[in-house]
């Protein structure tokens, strides 16, 4: 069985997120980056797969400028077979990532393909849904838990009222929650192995993919700074802040 | 509770850009190891460091290890992760390949030791010894020997510790008085061990130790030391760890600090003796010890960069949270906005970045003259006491400066930051106290090659100066005339120390140590000085590192330069005094 994995290059989750000085952007000039960690918990499960001998082969595909070769490397440092980088600018929109994940899902066949359920960056929960409505196969998202089972994924997905398990037939497009499994550390000697892994290099034009930019980013502000606490004298005058500033009763 | 955030910028940037980390494993050979991999071998080993070894720290501080029926038991959790530590292949990274290492250079093994301990120094420990052991091995054991025991002790399966201090032994190691009796292929030891760390705990199946013991018929003194190992548990057929020796734990010291280290009192030979294996040749064990010095001896120096690294993230941290006092607008300050608290904080910043500076440079180092660099060799050797002396010195003012930022709050346990400084007094004392480097530094590195290694040391120095001077930028222009005139201070005591120490032994032995620091402070000055012409370079082509990081590295050694380069002047003034009252009063008038 063969497994793709697709990895997101996110600022890494305990950087500090800066806004450019005119708004028009996160300011990601010398930040940490990181892999996304739905992606990296995507990565932990093929890799659980592939140990286990359910898998055979692993893929970690990234679409992004050359700097998200860092994250596939990384990928290949947990476990992961062999990387492809799909060479794009910086941040394209979900559906052009569906698109060309699409063509790699044409091109390699997988039985199986495991994304993080969002980027922690971006947020939009979408791109998993929509390779796999582009590619015509099954999903399942959100999973907490997953087993292959007599050529179907067995996945029990988190549901807004509790757990609900669904049996999809394969190939399928499964979405990691956070709690599907704890990611390893990489170890030293796969870290020395990753740098001998083949790390392919495509183009958008290759696949046959037209990039387009479908959203505009208007404006990113940083959330309203904390003010700091007051001590109130009674329980009255709390009373009144709670109502006429805080306006929460 | 106090974090850790790996360095991974400055490591990165010392390696890449001040050692040339890519020439550097050109030069070894290393065809495979480049910036990139170092890269991301330090990011994941830093992973590791700040997710499972640093909040074990304090842990280890509250509970250490206790001792039953001759078995220690270590702090709960160490066992855990040390296993994961073993698994994660982090024991093997420079290791010979032929034994199951990855051959990594040394210089990449000390940035990724320093996160280690700064994020668990106690636990670091462990390893460290075991590399002690490792090094000894490759350098004088037997082929069998090797066989037997590189392979576990480079994958971390066992662990290994140095057994050289003695009640009557300690700085004067000639005086060891355990005995070996040859019986057979081996040897009978037997005698007491005192402050072995990491003498006994359950995290490995075994526990090499490398003893130091004197036989029945060896010459008195220095040249009647032989260098034995000495298994917990002796090999079986399969060289699986078999029947337990004669060796075991009889007490745990009470210390200042490192609590989560075992610091064992061992007992050899209880029952008639234990099984030792000679390494190299009888009588040669402290030459043995010799070989191996620089390694430790930088490594212990590396603690102290590591503790002051962890010390200085906690302090940053506090003084963003503490608020006293009020800024010009009459808001409430941050503590970090008074002058002198920021002035404690780049104390610690420009100290520990000039520290980083100078383990790697002597890291490097010894990967050169391993490789045969006779150059580097020399320098090796000179480096190794400032490495060791000045490094743990400076630790002892860092670590203390975090407890001064915390204000009260350093003072109280719960906050952490008093860990820091028990946990660093440890450092100029073991591996040969301050006034043993001192006088290494002094006698057998400066006097006795009549200053060889120090001028050529002077003229890289001046060399750097004259680049600083002659660049476009003004700030280095002034960075240039400060550590020139740290240079030429140094220079005038180190040349009347030339002149007028080698023949008298209490002037050498009053100054030593204003010598050792002296040579601190202008050695580091001078790496973090090139350090700042680098990034001001840098900063005018593509770079991974931007110009904040770069503008503050400039930043970072002219402070380092105000702060702490006159102190080279004070020391070389100290020194040209002779310090001629050491003696004047007789000791019961003391
Ligand atoms: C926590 C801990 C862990 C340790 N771990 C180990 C270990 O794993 N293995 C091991 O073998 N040992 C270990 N040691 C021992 C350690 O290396 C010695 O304590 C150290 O070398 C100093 O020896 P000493 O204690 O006998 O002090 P002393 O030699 O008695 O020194 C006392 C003072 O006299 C000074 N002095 C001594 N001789 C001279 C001289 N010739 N010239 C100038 N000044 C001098 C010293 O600088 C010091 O200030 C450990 C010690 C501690 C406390």
């Amino acid at each position: 069985m063969k497994i793709l994995v697709a990895v997101k290059r996110v600022i890494d989750y305990n950087a500090k997120v800066r806004v450019k000085t005119d708004n028009t952007d996160v300011d990601l000039t010398n930040t940490k980056m990181a892999i996304n960690p739905f992606c990296e918990i995507a990565v932990e499960e093929a890799v659980r797969l592939k140990e286990s001998g359910t898998a055979s082969e692993t893929i970690a595909v990234s679409v992004g400028p050359k700097s998200c070769q860092e994250q596939i490397r990384t990928a290949l440092a947990l476990g992961m077979d062999r990387g492809i980088q799909i060479e794009t600018e910086d941040s394209p929109e979900s559906l052009s990532v569906a698109k060309l994940l699409a063509k790699v899902v044409a091109e390699e066949q997988p039985d199986l393909i495991i994304m993080g359920k969002q980027a922690i960056d971006s947020d939009n929960n979408q791109t998993g849904q929509m390779l796999a409505a582009l590619s015509g196969i099954p999903q399942a998202t959100f999973a907490s838990e997953m087993k292959i089972e007599d050529g179907k994924a067995v996945v029990t997905r988190e549901v807004d009222g509790g757990l609900q398990t669904v049996a999809i037939d394969l190939p399928a497009v499964v979405t990691t929650d956070l709690r599907l499994n704890e990611p390893r550390y990489a170890s030293l000697p796969n870290i020395m192995k990753a740098k001998r892994k083949p790390l392919a290099v495509k183009t958008p034009d290759e696949l046959g993919v037209e990039m387009k930019q479908h959203t505009k980013l208007l404006k990113v502000a940083p959330p309203a700074e904390r003010q700091a606490g007051v001590m109130v004298n009674s329980i009255d005058e709390l009373l009144e802040k709670l109502q006429s500033e805080a306006k929460v009763i | 509770m106090s974090t850790y955030t790996p360095p991974l910028q400055d490591s990165t940037f010392v390696l890449d850009q001040l050692i040339g980390l890519d020439q550097l494993c050109q030069d070894l050979n290393l065809d495979e190891v480049n910036s990139d991999l170092a890269g991301v071998v330090i990011e994941e080993a830093g992973k590791l460091a700040a997710d499972v070894l640093a909040p074990l720290n304090i842990v280890g501080d509250h509970n250490g290890p206790k001792v039953s029926d001759g078995k220690v038991l270590e702090t709960a959790g160490f066992a855990d992760a040390y296993q994961q530590f073993v698994e994660n292949g982090w024991a093997t990274l420079t290791g010979p390949e032929a034994f199951g290492g990855q051959a990594l250079p040394n210089v990449l093994g000390t940035a990724v030791n320093e996160m280690w301990h700064s994020a668990n120094m106690a636990f670091g420990l462990c390893p460290l010894l075991s590399q002690g052991s490792v090094e000894a091995l490759i350098a004088h054991g037997s082929e069998t020997l090797q066989q037997q025991y590189l392979p576990h002790l480079i994958s971390g399966e066992w662990t290994g510790t140095m057994n050289l201090t003695e009640p009557n032994a300690g700085s004067d190691l000639a005086a060891v008085a355990a005995k070996a009796v040859r019986d057979g292929d081996h040897y009978k030891i037997s005698g007491q061990k005192i402050f072995i760390t990491w003498g006994d705990h359950q995290m490995a199946s075994n526990i090499v130790h490398l003893v130091l013991a004197r036989l029945p018929d060896a010459p008195a003194g220095v040249k009647g030391i032989s260098l034995f190992v000495v298994p917990k548990f002796l090999l079986d057929e399969q060289g699986q760890p078999g029947d337990q020796n004669d060796v075991c734990c009889i007490s745990l010291e009470h210390k200042l600090g490192i609590h989560g280290s075992p610091t064992c009192v061992m007992s050899f030979g209880d029952n008639g003796g234990a099984t030792g294996y000679l390494v190299g040749e009888e009588n040669k064990g402290l030459n043995y010890m010799f070989t191996m010095m620089n390694h430790a001896r930088q490594s212990v120096g590396l603690q102290g960069l590591s503790i002051s690294e962890r010390a200085y993230q906690q302090a940053l941290q506090y003084s963003q949270e503490r608020f006293q006092g009020s800024n010009p607008d009459g808001s409430k300050a941050a503590i970090i906005n008074h002058p002198d608290v920021r002035r404690m904080l780049m104390a610690m910043k420009s100290g520990n970045e000039a520290m980083r500076a100078l383990a790697l440079s002597a890291a490097a180092d010894i990967d050169r003259a391993h490789h045969g660099d006779a150059e580097s060799k020399k320098r090796v050797e000179f480096y190794t006491p400032i490495v060791k002396g000045w490094m743990t010195e400076l630790s002892q003012e860092l670590t203390s400066l975090n407890i001064q930022v915390h204000g009260g709050m350093g003072f109280i346990e719960e906050t952490g930051a008093a860990q820091h400084y028990r946990d660093a007094r440890i450092l100029p004392i073991y591996e040969g106290t301050t006034g043993i480097q001192a006088l290494d530094l002094i006698g057998r590195k400066t006097l006795f090659d009549k200053g060889a290694a120090l001028t050529q040391l002077q003229t890289d120095i001046q060399a750097t100066v004259e680049l600083l001077n002659s660049a476009k930028n003004t700030e280095l222009n002034a960075l240039g005339s400060k550590l020139g005139k740290a240079l030429s201070k140094s220079q005038a005591a180190s040349q009347w120390l030339l002149e007028n120490a080698a023949s008298d032994k209490q002037l050498m032995g009053n100054v030593s140590v204003d010598n050792l620091m002296m040579m601190g402070y202008l050695t580091g000055g001078w790496l973090i000085a090139k350090s700042a012409l680098l990034a001001d370079q840098l900063s005018s082509e593509e770079n991974n590192y931007g110009s904040p990081f770069l503008n503050a590295k400039v930043a970072t050694a002219d402070f380092f330069a105000d702060h702490y380069l006159p102190r080279v002047g004070q020391h070389a003034e100290t020194i040209l005094s002779g310090l001629k009252s050491t003696f004047a009063i007789d000791i019961d008038l003391l």
